[in-house]
């Protein structure tokens, strides 16, 4: 019996001890939190993206208590949640621009693949291959769907053989941009309405283009030539388009020559005065 | 009196011989569910030495001075849940207030070794075979090496798992399950290594 007691007793006086001095070491130690931390992350996504720059909803949570981290940094929350988050910290919401991953190439390398790639369905390990990788062109797209894999939102699928992006679900975190080891992702700022996109990341020349591509830029400037607003430049042999500065006429997609520049995302119609034989390469629109 | 071959015959049985892990079988659940990436491994290791080491220089007076002397040696198990679990909440506080970088290194994986057994394991085992308090603390430590080494490796094993084919069955935990016995039978190659 007194073995039982003593059993008892020691165990009740270690377990008091214990939950004594954890209770003291709770405020002892406690770590002051802000309860603006805990209340940001509650208007989170939660998704744990990392558009934002930082580990997680959490760490950009604390990020912006800290006044670190600007209120509208959250791309997959949007407006609505920077506005939440303003509140919270009480300042004035600051409207961010929607940006959306581009992926820079049209696809147009099928069928000049330098050979028959029957290895891991994966472009990173594609792309380790000699002549980096099986399309023709050494800055298409490999169209393995790594980026497909990485998106946390669905918003970006490998369509005939060549990554396009869901301009709805895109929420500009990044993923695909950090994960394609062709590097021909981008993000761009989206206008909502006509979204003019030069499709094409190769600076290899003119004529080096047209071997391995049916319709990648070759630099012609054409496109630079058409636009109102300047906003296309052509450097080394790829024209470029400057978002700030587009104003969305799409004259550029109709002087391209290769049709590959896009608005919202379609070659548009060539209207009758037909461009030149000439090669053109991407026009960009212009936009404000 | 204590030898450094002695302690080093402790360190070398710890690691290899009766590895936590792959002789022992201690301490699985951690070992399959964090062992996807190298890093993470790294991680849960560091914690698991840090706890495992300093379990036992806790537990060691604890049953010398009180268990002991009240003839409550039996109540042992019971007793070393209690300081574990007390331990580690303790531990946990203590480092995110003095030592922030430490426990952003440790992160997730401090609370969860909690009920991590190898821990608990490290400690029975420290009083069945009547280690002292140095002999105690150097077969925690090394313990915790076993178990970093055990987890590193097959965290290598498992990232080169990922891209390897094998039958639909088998993908993911299943070969995963395979290769962590395979490692196990390795490390049977280093029973009966002694060092005196």
């Amino acid at each position: 019996m007194n073995t039982v007691i003593a059993a008892v007793v020691v165990l009740g006086v270690l377990g008091a001890i214990f939950g004594l001095i954890l209770a003291y070491a709770s405020k002892a130690f406690a770590v002051e939190k802000d309860p603006r931390e805990e209340a940001i992350s509650a208007c989170l996504p939660g998704a744990n993206c990392g558009g934002c720059g930082y580990p997680g909803c959490s760490g950009y949570a604390a990020a912006v208590v800290a006044g670190k981290a600007a209120t509208n940094c959250c791309a997959a929350g949007g407006d609505a949640v920077a506005a939440q988050i303003a509140e919270i910290m009480g300042v004035k919401a600051e409207a961010s621009a929607k940006m959306i991953a581009q992926v820079q190439c049209t696809g147009g390398c099928r069928g000049h693949e330098q050979y028959e790639y029957v290895g891991i369905h994966d472009c990173a390990a594609a792309a380790r291959l000699p002549g980096g990788g099986p399309a023709g062109c050494s800055f298409g797209c490999l169209g393995f769907g790594t980026c497909e894999a990485v998106c946390p939102f669905d918003a970006i699928h490998v369509v005939d053989g060549v990554a396009k992006v869901d301009e709805e679900k895109c929420k500009a975190c990044k993923k695909c941009v950090d994960a394609c080891p062709r590097h021909i992702i981008l993000l761009a700022p989206y206008k909502t309405k006509r979204h003019v996109a030069i499709t094409c990341s190769s600076k290899d020349k003119g004529a080096d283009v047209r071997k391995v591509c049916d319709n990648g830029c070759i630099g012609c400037g054409l496109c630079a030539k058409a636009c109102p607003k300047e906003a296309i430049t052509v450097d080394k042999n790829l024209a470029v388009i400057d978002y700030d500065k587009c104003v969305g006429c799409g004259l550029c997609a109709q002087k391209c020559p290769r049709k590959l520049i896009t608005v919202d995302g379609k070659v548009p119609e060539v209207k009758p005065a037909a461009p030149k034989a000439a090669p053109a390469a991407a026009k960009p629109e212009a936009a404000e | 009196m204590l030898s450094f071959t002695e302690l080093f015959g402790i360190a070398l049985g710890a690691i290899l011989v009766n590895n936590f892990i792959f002789a022992q079988f201690l301490g699985i659940c951690p070992f399959m569910g964090v062992s996807k990436k190298i890093d993470t491994a790294m991680g849960m290791g560091m914690a698991v030495i840090f706890v495992m080491g300093v379990a036992s220089a806790v537990c060691w007076p604890i049953n010398h001075f009180i268990l002991e002397k009240f003839n409550l040696v039996f109540m042992q198990t019971v007793t070393y849940i209690l300081v574990i679990a007390s331990l580690v909440q303790f531990v946990e506080m203590f480092l995110q207030k003095a030592m922030p970088s430490l426990y952003e290194a440790l992160g997730v994986y401090l609370p969860l070794i909690t009920t991590n057994c190898a821990v608990l394991g490290v400690v029975l085992q420290n009083t069945q075979n009547s280690y002292g308090f140095i002999e105690s603390l150097v077969y925690g430590v090394t313990g915790g090496v076993g178990f970093l080494l055990a987890i590193v490796l097959f965290a290598s094993v498992r990232e080169r798992l990922e891209f390897a084919e094998c039958p639909k069955a088998f993908e993911g935990f299943p070969i995963a399950l395979v290769t962590a016995g395979l490692l196990a039978l390795a490390f049977l190659g280093f029973s009966g290594l002694k060092v005196f």
